[in-house]
C-alpha cells in the first residue's frame, strides 16, 4: 500500500505548492512583479502563530491571516507602488530587498535559531482505514486547499472585484481605460496573496512543527518554479504548475536511487531548466501575454 | 551611450580610486587592510556581474554559482595533498595534483566561463524574466550539489587549509583587471549590440542582432571575472563551505550593483565601495554602542536591516541607482567642458 501513501504525499505536496504558486502568480498577473517577498508573508503568519502561543486556536489563526494581509498591503504601498512603472528586473530586485529586510527584522525580534511551535497536535495522528493509514494532517491540507480553490474560483467568476482582477490580468492598460481602479485591484491581489500565505504558514507549522526566519525562502523558490511552469500570468496554470512540481518532487524522492536522493532538489530545478527550454511559455499560455511587435 | 566609445577616462578614474584606496589601506592597521581587501574582491565580483546584467538588462541570480565553482576548483588544485587525503575522497591523480595559486585561479575562472557557456547556450535564448528564473535555478542546483557531493566538496563541512594568497595587492591587481576587461568589453561592437538588446529586445532582433549569442558572450566574460572573485574570496578566507556562496552573497552583490546603478561600470564599482563602507560602519557599531537603551551588540541582523533599507530607499527614489547609468568619465568630461572657456574639438552630442 506504499503506492497509495506516496500518492497522498504527492497530492499533499502538490496542494501546498499550488497555493504558493497561486500567491506568486496572482501578483504577477496584475503587476508583472515576481514577488520574492511572498515567502516572508508566510514567515510573518507563522511567527504570529508562535507569538500568540497559549491563545485559542481560532485567535491564533485569525491574527496570522490579519498579519500576513497587513504586511502584504504595506509592502505594496511602500515598496512596489512607487515602482509600478519600473521594468520587471528592478521590481524583482526590489522584492528581493523587501524579503531580505523582513527576514532580518524577524532575526532582530525573534533571533536566527529555528523555533519549535505546536499547532493542532491532534491532527498529527493517522486514521486507520483497513490496512491503510491515512495521515489526518495531509488529508486536512488537501481538503482545505480544495475548499480554498473552490472559493477562489467562485470569487474570480462571480464577484465584481474578482472579474475586475481577471480583466486586469488580461490587459492592465485596457482594464484601466474601462474604469477599473488600478490601486484597488492590485491591493486586492496583495491581500489575497496574504491570505494564501497565511494558510501555507498553517500547513508548514502543523506539518514541520518548526519555524525560522528562512522558512519562506524555500517555498517561494518552488512557487516561482511552479508559476513559471504553469505559465506566468495564468492562475489556473499556477495551480496546475504547483501540482505538477509537487508531484514531481515526491516522485523523485520515491523513485531516485538512495544515493542520489540528497540531490533531489538539484534534479527538480534541473528539470525546471529543461522544461523552460522546451516550453518557455508554460503549460497554460494566454495569447494576451504574447510579446507584441 | 554617447561618450562611451573611446571612454578611457572612466576606467582610468576608477583604477585611480581603487589604487589610492589600496595604497592608503596598506599603511593602515591590519583590520582596515582586510576591509579594503574584501572591498576589492567585491569589486571583482560585482564588475563581473555588471558585465552581464548591466549590459544585457537580465538580472542574474546565478553569478554566485560561478564564484562557487571557481572557488572549489581552485581549492582542489591548491590544497596540500595530505589535507585533501584527510578531508575528501578524490581520484588519486587529482589528489596528488598540485598547482601554485595563480595558474590554479586562472584555470578555475576559465572553468566558470566554460560552465557559463554550457548553461547559457540553452538559457540565453529565453526572453523576459524567464532567464533570471533559470539563473536562480542554477544557484540552487550548485548549492545542493556542493552540500551533498562529500567526496569532492567536503559536503556541509568546511574545506580548510587553502593557501592564504589573497593580499591587498593581488586583490587590487584583479580588481584593476576586472575593471579593464569590463571597460574594454562595453566599448567593443559586441558590447554595444548587447546594450541594444537591453533597451528593446524586439527592436534589436529586428535589426539583425543575435540576442542569444551576444548574451552568451557577455555571460562567459562575466562568469570568468566573477569566478576570479570567487577564487580571491576562497584564498582570502582560507576556508570554504557551501553557505559561503548562497543567498546572502547573492543579495549583497545585487545590492552593490543596484545601489550604484546597474547600468554603468562606475555605478557598479562605486556601489561596492558605498555598501562596504556602510556594512563596515555597522560592524564597528557592534562593539557596543547604546542608543536609547537599545544595545546594538545583542542585536544580530541590524546590519542586514540597514542594508536592505538603504537599498529599498535608493530603488524607490532612484530606480537607476545613484549614478543613474552615467559613467564617471562622461560626467566629469561634460563638467570640465562646461567650465573651460575653449570647447574641445570632440563633438559633444
Amino acid at each position: 500500500m506504499n503506492l497509495v501513501q506516496t500518492a497522498i504525499d504527492a497530492i499533499n505536496l502538490g496542494a501546498i505548492y499550488a497555493l504558493a504558486a497561486l500567491g506568486v502568480g496572482l501578483i504577477f498577473s496584475v503587476m508583472n512583479l515576481i514577488n520574492f517577498a511572498h515567502g516572508e508573508l508566510i514567515t510573518a503568519a507563522a511567527f504570529t502563530v508562535y507569538a500568540l502561543d497559549g491563545q485559542p486556536v481560532g485567535i491564533r489563526l485569525g491574527a496570522a491571516v490579519v498579519a500576513a494581509v497587513c504586511l502584504a498591503l504595506v509592502m505594496e504601498r511602500v515598496a512596489f507602488r512607487p515602482l509600478r512603472k519600473a521594468n520587471p528586473a528592478t521590481l524583482l530586485v526590489t522584492s528581493f530587498a523587501v524579503s531580505y529586510l523582513v527576514q532580518h527584522l524577524v532575526v532582530l525580534i525573534f533571533g536566527a535559531r529555528p523555533i519549535g511551535v505546536s499547532l493542532l497536535p491532534e491532527l498529527s495522528e493517522s486514521a486507520a482505514l483497513g490496512e491503510l493509514r491515512l495521515p489526518l494532517l495531509e488529508i486536512a491540507t488537501i481538503a482545505v486547499t480544495l475548499a480554498l480553490l473552490a472559493a477562489m474560483t467562485f470569487f474570480f467568476r462571480r464577484r465584481p472585484l474578482g472579474i475586475q482582477m481577471r480583466a486586469a490580468a488580461e490587459d492592465f492598460t485596457m482594464a484601466r481605460l474601462v474604469g477599473i481602479k488600478a490601486n484597488r485591484v492590485i491591493a486586492a491581489a496583495f491581500a489575497m496573496s496574504g491570505i494564501l500565505a497565511a494558510v501555507l504558514a498553517f500547513y508548514q507549522v502543523a506539518q514541520s512543527g518548526t519555524i525560522s526566519y528562512r522558512m519562506g525562502v524555500d517555498l517561494v523558490l518552488v512557487a516561482f518554479v511552479s508559476a513559471v511552469v504553469g505559465g506566468m500570468g495564468s492562475l489556473t496554470g499556477a495551480a496546475l504548475g504547483g501540482m505538477l512540481v509537487g508531484m514531481t518532487s515526491v516522485a523523485l524522492q520515491t523513485f531516485l536511487p538512495p544515493t542520489w536522493r540528497p540531490y533531489r532538489d538539484a534534479f527538480l530545478f534541473g528539470l525546471f531548466i529543461a522544461f523552460l527550454i522546451g516550453r518557455p511559455q508554460g503549460l497554460v499560455f494566454r495569447k494576451a501575454h504574447r510579446v507584441r511587435i | 551611450m554617447r561618450g562611451l566609445k573611446g571612454d578611457f577616462a572612466t576606467p582610468a578614474i576608477l583604477a585611480m580610486v581603487l589604487g589610492v584606496a589600496a595604497l592608503a589601506a596598506s599603511f593602515a592597521a591590519p583590520a582596515m587592510q582586510r576591509v579594503v581587501t574584501e572591498a576589492l574582491i567585491y569589486v571583482v565580483i560585482v564588475v563581473g556581474l555588471y558585465s552581464f546584467s548591466g549590459n544585457s538588462g537580465v538580472m542574474s541570480f546565478g553569478h554566485v554559482s560561478f564564484m562557487m565553482v571557481a572557488a572549489y576548483i581552485s581549492a582542489l588544485l591548491t590544497m596540500p595533498p595530505l589535507k585533501k587525503h584527510a578531508l575528501l575522497a578524490l581520484p588519486l591523480a587529482l589528489e596528488r595534483f598540485h598547482l601554485p595559486t595563480v595558474p590554479a585561479g586562472l584555470i578555475a575562472s576559465a572553468a566558470a566561463a566554460l560552465i557559463a557557456l554550457v548553461i547559457g547556450w540553452p538559457v540565453m535564448r529565453l526572453r523576459g524574466v524567464v532567464p533570471s528564473m533559470a539563473t536562480f535555478a542554477l544557484l540552487i542546483i550548485t548549492h545542493v550539489v556542493a552540500q551533498n557531493w562529500k567526496g569532492v566538496t567536503g559536503g556541509r563541512q568546511a574545506l580548510v587549509g587553502l593557501p592564504l594568497d589573497t593580499t591587498i595587492w593581488t586583490a587590487l591587481i584583479c580588481a584593476l583587471a576586472a575593471v579593464g576587461i569590463a571597460a574594454w568589453y562595453q566599448q567593443t561592437r559586441r558590447g554595444a549590440l548587447l546594450r541594444c538588446t537591453r533597451e528593446d529586445e524586439v527592436a534589436a532582433e529586428s535589426i539583425g542582432i543575435h540576442i542569444a549569442r551576444e548574451r552568451m558572450v557577455a555571460l562567459a566574460i562575466s562568469a570568468f571575472i566573477s569566478g576570479m572573485g570567487g577564487v580571491l574570496f576562497a584564498h582570502f578566507l582560507g576556508t570554504l563551505n557551501p553557505n559561503t556562496f548562497y543567498l546572502d552573497t547573492t543579495f549583497l552583490t545585487l545590492a552593490m550593483l543596484v545601489v550604484g546603478g546597474a547600468r554603468s561600470l562606475s555605478g557598479a564599482v562605486l556601489g561596492v565601495l558605498i555598501i562596504q563602507a556602510i556594512s563596515e560602519t555597522f560592524r564597528s557599531l557592534e562593539d557596543g554602542v547604546t542608543v536609547w537603551g537599545i544595545d546594538f551588540t545583542a542585536r544580530a541582523g541590524m546590519q542586514e536591516v540597514a542594508l536592505a533599507l538603504i537599498m529599498l530607499i535608493i530603488l524607490v527614489f532612484r530606480p537607476d541607482g545613484l549614478f543613474g547609468g552615467s559613467e564617471i568619465g562622461t560626467v566629469l568630461g561634460n563638467f570640465l567642458r562646461r567650465r573651460s572657456p575653449r570647447p574641445k574639438s570632440t563633438p559633444s552630442s
